[in-house]
């Protein structure tokens, strides 16, 4: 049992009835009445929506038209708080883009908790603010929840998971074995911002830089581009292990070949000028708020134009092509002309001096 | 008022890349065989594909320039063993994490708990003893001359700062004995050198006039963008097609021929020549620097009292055949099968700048 | 073996018995040692390896490189042509 004093639940409730300095302790996850109070008075007054308010353990959509679409995802960033945004955004939009991707509307998501025993209950509302503001700005609602505690040292402050829910319109089939030779290849902007932002405010390797991370819902541009493209054939967010990952797994799954002309790449000068002090490649460094579309040729300006059109892309570019040759292999026109293999990301990415 | 921005694209340009391959075409007359000796030159002409722009008659081959690469077995045993003791935090660049030893490497064994720490220079090793005077910091200093003056550098502010819990694994290696063990060997087939350019920015390159003369091949000091590689490799085949012997230099914007002497004295002062192993190659007499005396007591071989280490090398690995610009990567079986980087058999597939790693992860092989 | 890269010393200080300085590698910022060049000032350019010094850059040199490429006409398309984002 809990030996600290429970706040007076009496007149009006403030959302935040436990002192600013206080911190999550074990008790917070028995299930008992701290985890009630904890659920109720933090969490509650933020992720907003009428099932999480019904209190049940479940949630009823009825708002549900099409096919489902599904998908999860953990969040174990650290820091927790960067330039550009936190985990808790982070995990809001990387749920929301996985969704998004498919060509599906997002509507609803579950969040699931386990926070570390010590962590401030002021870091958790910071985090869960942002979140209300991600799934406010992408128009979703966070329906189901669940939280536990750890024992100290055994998560990094928090981690949390995401489960996201979207519906999709019958005729749409955006996938990644649909790349087909003489497609497209198109980027929403800047690569390697999400990395190199993290990596700056970690400090472990003592350099500053403006750079912010690129955290973004993307289901509004995706929608748009959709709309200007609808014979799109493949869309993917390129995260972790950079847009060379993600676009060796299409060129994989969909069994074509790709050249990207290095000189197209949109790199903002500061992520360049970190790589080159690091030994990094832009290519590999993760992304958290672009899109990667691959349209068959006789959309592709129509594609380009609408992604430049909204907030989030209007550095797009026109980066390659899908070709019939070389199925699996993604190839690279570099800024001297000549070609190279760009090749998936194997292992940790880690500085050199050499 | 220089725009960096704009220097390093400039210097990436396919225009004027191509341009000067042009001069270069004009003037060759028949087939050429080129070394660079530097890692870093070897990643840069792979990634930006360089080799093939070139007029089929150069045949450039990779020299063992990479540290990363020759640094011997038993050291890199040395360097796992102290870092698994639980009062050390064992601090390297990030290049050595992944390099086999006998049975494990940094990066496993940072897995399994240890305290090891990449960080981008040495002095921040010695930041962390200052922060942790109950744990001992050992810095793993490899590198060729260019890397000398920051490890050097290191010792130096630790003694200032009447640090005891700061040493150094040393591996320091130098290129002008490793030019003459290449040249010197009945099976060499090298033409002409490309000089290290940042090697040459610390000592200069006047090193290397005697050696040019002795062996009668032609050096020119290179820098490490496509454009300046170019006018490195212009610059030595326009001494072979005229049969001069001389030792140039081509990247005049960092590289004086006395070097640095600033950077020479801070180096002088900690380090004295000593024979050095190069893995896969052998010994090679005063082919690298150790402490002196007095600094013994930065020398973590000695603190750590590393015993005789029995080690065992991959019988598949040709490394050594291929850091003398004997065998390319493709020559060797296990290359891209039982090789791989992310299975390394030996060090040039680990390291950024090993010939193994950049012809695995650049050049055009079948999926 | 020799990741070095220019940058432009915008402060000077000592630390911790060492000349040391900010170094602006275009965007990004990063302390590095100049012991080995003495002679610098706030303004000047440096090869950085490693957090440490190597030399100092020949602005002449470079601005030598940057001048021969206009000639070529390769610098104006330079500044129009290739893809940057800039914030």
């Amino acid at each position: 049992m809990s030996e600290i004093p429970l706040p007076s639940m009496e007149g009006p409730v403030c959302p935040l009835p436990l002192k600013h300095d206080e911190q999550i302790i074990l008790g917070h996850g028995s299930g008992g009445r701290l985890t009630h109070d904890l659920i109720r008075n933090v969490f509650l007054p933020y992720l907003i929506s009428p099932p999480l308010k019904e209190g049940d353990d479940f949630a009823r959509l009825a708002d549900c038209k099409g096919e489902v679409v599904v998908s999860t995802d953990c969040h174990i960033v650290s820091p927790l708080f960067f330039p550009g945004g936190d985990i808790g955004k982070l995990a809001v939009c990387g749920t929301v883009n996985d969704i998004a991707v498919s060509g599906a509307r997002p509507l609803y998501l579950t969040a699931g908790f386990i926070l570390e025993e010590g962590l401030p209950i002021r870091t958790l509302v910071r985090i869960l603010e942002s979140m209300q503001a991600a799934a406010q700005e992408a128009a979703i609602q966070i329906v189901a929840g669940d939280t536990k505690v750890v024992e100290k040292g055994k998560a990094d402050g928090l981690f949390i998971t995401t489960t996201g829910i979207g519906f999709l319109p019958k005729e749409r089939s955006i996938n990644g074995h649909n790349a087909r030779p003489g497609d497209i290849i198109l980027i929403s902007g800047s690569i390697g911002d999400h990395g190199i932002a993290v990596l700056a405010e970690r400090g472990e390797l003592g350099f500053s830089t403006d750079v912010s991370s690129d955290i973004a819902p993307l289901n509004g541009l995706i929608q748009e581009l959709l709309a200007a493209a609808p014979r799109t054939h493949v869309l993917r967010d390129p995260t972790r292990g950079g847009l060379a990952t993600t676009l060796n797994e299409i060129a994989f799954q969909s069994g074509v070949g790709m050249v990207l002309e290095e000189n197209l790449i949109p790199v903002q000068p500061a992520v360049r000028a970190a790589c080159e002090m690091l030994g990094f490649d832009p290519l590999y460094i993760a992304n958290e708020g672009k899109v990667v579309a691959i349209v068959p040729e006789s959309e592709a300006d129509a594609a380009l134009n609408a992604m430049r059109r909204h907030p989030y892309g209007r550095q797009a570019a026109r980066i390659g092509k899908v070709t019939a040759e070389h199925p699996g292999r993604v190839l690279l026109k570099t800024s001297i002309g000549a070609v190279r293999v760009v090749d998936m990301l194997a292992g940790e990415i880690l500085p050199r001096i050499c | 008022m220089v725009d960096l921005n704009l220097l390093n694209r400039a210097l990436r340009n396919e225009q004027t890349v191509k341009a000067e391959i042009e001069k270069i075409r004009q003037i060759i007359t028949r087939p050429w065989v080129l070394m660079e000796i530097c890692g870093g030159q070897t990643h840069a002409i792979m990634q930006s594909g360089l080799d093939q722009l070139l007029p089929p008659e150069i045949e450039l081959v990779h020299g063992p320039g990479c540290p990363v690469c020759v640094t011997p077995l038993e050291l890199i045993d040395k360097a796992l063993t102290i870092a698994a003791r639980p009062e050390v935090i064992f601090c390297s660049f990030g290049d050595m994490l992944r390099v086999p030893g006998s049975s494990s490497d940094l990066f496993t064994l940072r897995a399994r708990g240890a305290d090891v720490r990449v960080v981008y220079s040495p002095l921040d090793a010695v930041k962390i003893a200052r922060e942790n005077p109950h744990r001992q910091v050992v810095f793993f200093a490899i590198g060729f001359e260019t890397t000398a003056p920051p490890n050097a550098m290191s010792v130096l502010q630790a003694r200032s700062l009447g640090l005891k819990n700061y040493s150094i694994l040393v591996s320091q290696v130098l290129v002008p004995p490793a030019i003459q063990a290449i040249l010197s060997s009945p099976q060499n087939r090298v033409q002409g050198f490309l000089l290290a350019g940042h090697v040459c920015t610390v000592m200069g390159y006047k090193d290397y006039i005697p050696i040019a003369r002795k062996y009668q091949i032609p050096m020119v000091v290179t820098g490490f963008e496509p454009l300046d590689l170019v006018k490195g490799i212009h610059a030595v085949i326009r001494m072979l097609e005229n049969k001069v012997i001389d030792v140039e230099n081509a990247y005049n914007r960092v590289v004086k021929p006395e070097g640095n002497p600033a950077a020479q004295a801070i180096i002088e002062q900690v380090f004295q020549p000593v024979d050095r192993n190069w893995r896969g190659i052998g010994t090679i007499p005063l082919s690298g620097w150790g402490l002196r005396p007095e600094f013994a007591g930065f020398d973590a071989e000695l603190k750590f009292g590393v015993m005789e280490i029995t080690t065992r090398e991959s019988p598949l690995c040709i490394a050594g055949q291929i850091l003398q610009g004997r065998k390319k990567p493709v020559d060797c079986p296990a290359f891209g099968s039982t090789c791989t980087p992310q299975n390394p058999l030996g060090a040039p597939m680990v390291s950024a700048e090993g010939a193994c790693a950049a012809y695995y992860r650049f050049a055009r092989r079948p999926v | 073996m020799c990741l070095g890269i220019p940058g432009k010393i915008i402060e000077l200080y000592q630390q911790a018995g060492l000349r040391m300085a900010k170094i602006d590698f275009g965007g990004v910022i990063r302390e590095a040692c100049v012991e080995t060049i003495p002679q610098a000032r706030v303004g000047d350019y440096a090869i950085i390896h490693a957090g440490f010094a190597l030399n100092l850059l020949d602005e002449q040199e470079a601005l030598e490189t940057l001048s021969l490429l206009r000639e070529t006409g390769v610098l104006d398309e330079e500044i129009g042509g290739q893809n940057s984002t800039q914030d």
